[in-house]
């Protein structure tokens, strides 16, 4: 039962020796990831700014749905993205199932919720009288805009943290929308479920190890800007 | 400004990454078949070895998507794949003669393997017919492990049940709803009797303390079938490329690599497109 350590020098081995299978994994997951939560930043944050700051019918409602879809379970999306881009599906004709751009539509959908609900929570916590205060003195729509980005800017990337951390970890989504077509489609989760199928625990767990490295590195990077410029 | 700096630099990098992704998936001109087969073909690693020389035949791209017999199945019905490869006879027969797929043929075979504690406490070893030793089983009220899942082992395990006067089903009947690998797993915690595909079973060996009980009757025989799906019904599949791999597994070339194909030590899957006098 020493997994941990094989798996640790297994871990330790095919970064460094470049492993071209692992690699082409590990771009795959890099490149969803970062597109998907790219495209549901776009389409996140200026959503979670209008529901944090426009008042209007049904808000309450629209709330507890999107705070409900927090805990939407992977497989349930990837069931029912499947039902839409499968060939028999109403996009059918695209073809998108089993490609990268079935899975990042899927990942979209499935980080969305995360993006609006916590960037609308961040512009909430944004102080109301300095806002107010910009008003009154005559700002702008683009300068109330700027103003609320740069207050509620680490809640924003903190959003978007918790977003990439969500799709790179996922499997449901990408095993069901992406196949885990070798060489293509396998993501870094993918493969992990695969070869504990296969009964190699150890590398599973060597995969596991490289997920989470990476994302280390990538939040280090982040934390470095964050806390390079309150100082 | 400089308070949105962070942020900026964030997205920068964002967009840089979106705009590769997008350049890099149009690269990708080949010509493209979609196989979908079980979880145990895949796992074997036989694929990785029998593919390569077809996709540079033919200048194409085979992507794998292994699933279960049944959801394989249930992928080419709604015409998301091109061709399976599949091993659950009765349900390749539905399949067939609901239209879906056209020109089935034999590609290989191997055996399923009634594995249980080596305290045996049914008394199965060495029998030589799997339906007898499933009444034991059932009758000596040990455990027994079921996959559960639709998949081509599930589908003979039940068909085993079937034919003895045993209903599946109470204390002793475990439905796992998990791939052979888990499966074993659990049959292996649980001091349990389990029906196994041979190649997962010796993928599994050294981790696992229950053995190989029952082997050798014919109705373990566990064969292998490939189908184009019918591009009357779905008119987008790539029949041709489907075809040519049909023609590919089952040549003299295909039937080679797949005899030759070893794992642990030992020959996974034996030939059946051809007979094997004809193979030297």
């Amino acid at each position: 039962m020493n997994y941990i350590f094989i798996a640790l020098r297994d871990a330790f081995k095919l970064i460094i020796t470049l492993d071209p299978e692992v690699s082409n994994v590990v771009g795959t997951s890099l490149k969803l990831s970062l597109t998907s939560t790219f495209f549901a930043a776009l389409l996140g944050i200026p959503l979670g700014i209008l529901i944090s700051k426009i008042e209007f019918k049904g808000k309450y409602l629209l709330n507890t749905i999107l705070n409900t879809l927090l805990s939407l379970p992977t497989v349930v999306l990837g069931l029912f993205v499947y039902s839409v881009i499968s060939r028999r599906g109403i996009f059918g004709e695209w073809g998108l199932l089993f490609t990268n751009k079935g899975i990042i539509i899927g990942q979209v959908l499935l980080i969305l919720p995360i993006v609006v609900a916590l960037v609308r929570n961040a512009i909430h916590d944004v102080d109301e009288k300095m806002y107010k205060t910009a008003i009154s003195l005559g700002a702008t729509g683009s300068q109330k805009f700027r103003l609320l980005i740069s207050e509620a800017r680490y809640g924003i990337i903190g959003a978007l943290i918790t977003s990439y951390g969500r799709v790179i970890g996922e499997v449901g989504v990408s095993m069901m929308l992406g196949g885990n077509i070798k060489g293509f489609t396998r993501t870094i989760t993918t493969a992990i479920a695969m070869e504990t199928n296969k009964g190699r625990f150890s590398f599973a767990l060597a995969l596991g190890i490289i997920l989470l490295s990476i994302s280390f590195i990538i939040n280090f990077i982040l934390y470095y800007f964050q806390s390079g410029e309150s100082k | 400004m400089s308070k949105n700096k962070s942020l900026i630099i964030g997205m920068t990098f964002l967009v840089l990454i979106a705009s590769i992704v997008f350049i890099g998936s149009t690269a990708i001109a080949q010509d493209r078949l979609v196989l979908a087969t079980t979880t145990s073909t895949e796992n074997s690693g036989l694929l990785d070895v029998l593919i390569p020389p077809f996709e540079e035949k033919y200048n194409a791209r085979v992507d794998v998507v292994s699933v279960g017999t049944g959801k394989a199945i249930s992928l080419a019905e709604n015409g998301d794949a091109d061709i399976i490869l599949v091993h659950a006879r009765d349900a390749e027969n539905e399949f067939v003669e609901a239209g879906f797929g056209v020109n089935r043929r034999d590609v290989m075979y191997n055996d399923f393997i009634i594995l249980g504690p080596a305290s045996d406490p049914a008394g199965v070893k060495g029998m030589e017919n799997a339906s007898e030793a499933f009444s034991e089983i059932a009758q000596s009220n040990s455990s027994f492990v079921s996959r559960g899942d639709d998949s081509g082992t599930n589908k003979k395990e039940l068909s085993i049940w079937a034919s003895t006067d045993v209903e599946p089903s109470g204390n002793w009947y475990i439905e796992t709803g998990q791939g052979m690998g888990a499966s074993l797993n659990v049959a292996n915690e649980k001091e349990a009797y389990i029906l196994a595909d041979r190649g997962t079973y010796l993928a599994y060996s050294s981790d696992l303390d229950i053995e190989i009980l029952v082997e050798g009757d014919s109705e373990l025989f566990n064969p292998y079938g490939i189908i184009p799906v019918n591009p009357a019904y779905h008119t987008h599949v790539n029949y041709q490329m489907a075809m040519s791999f049909v023609g590919y597994i089952t040549s003299h070339q295909g039937q080679k690599i797949i005899s030759e194909y070893t794992a642990y030590g030992k020959v996974l899957f034996y030939p059946s497109a051809i007979r094997p006098k004809d193979m030297k």
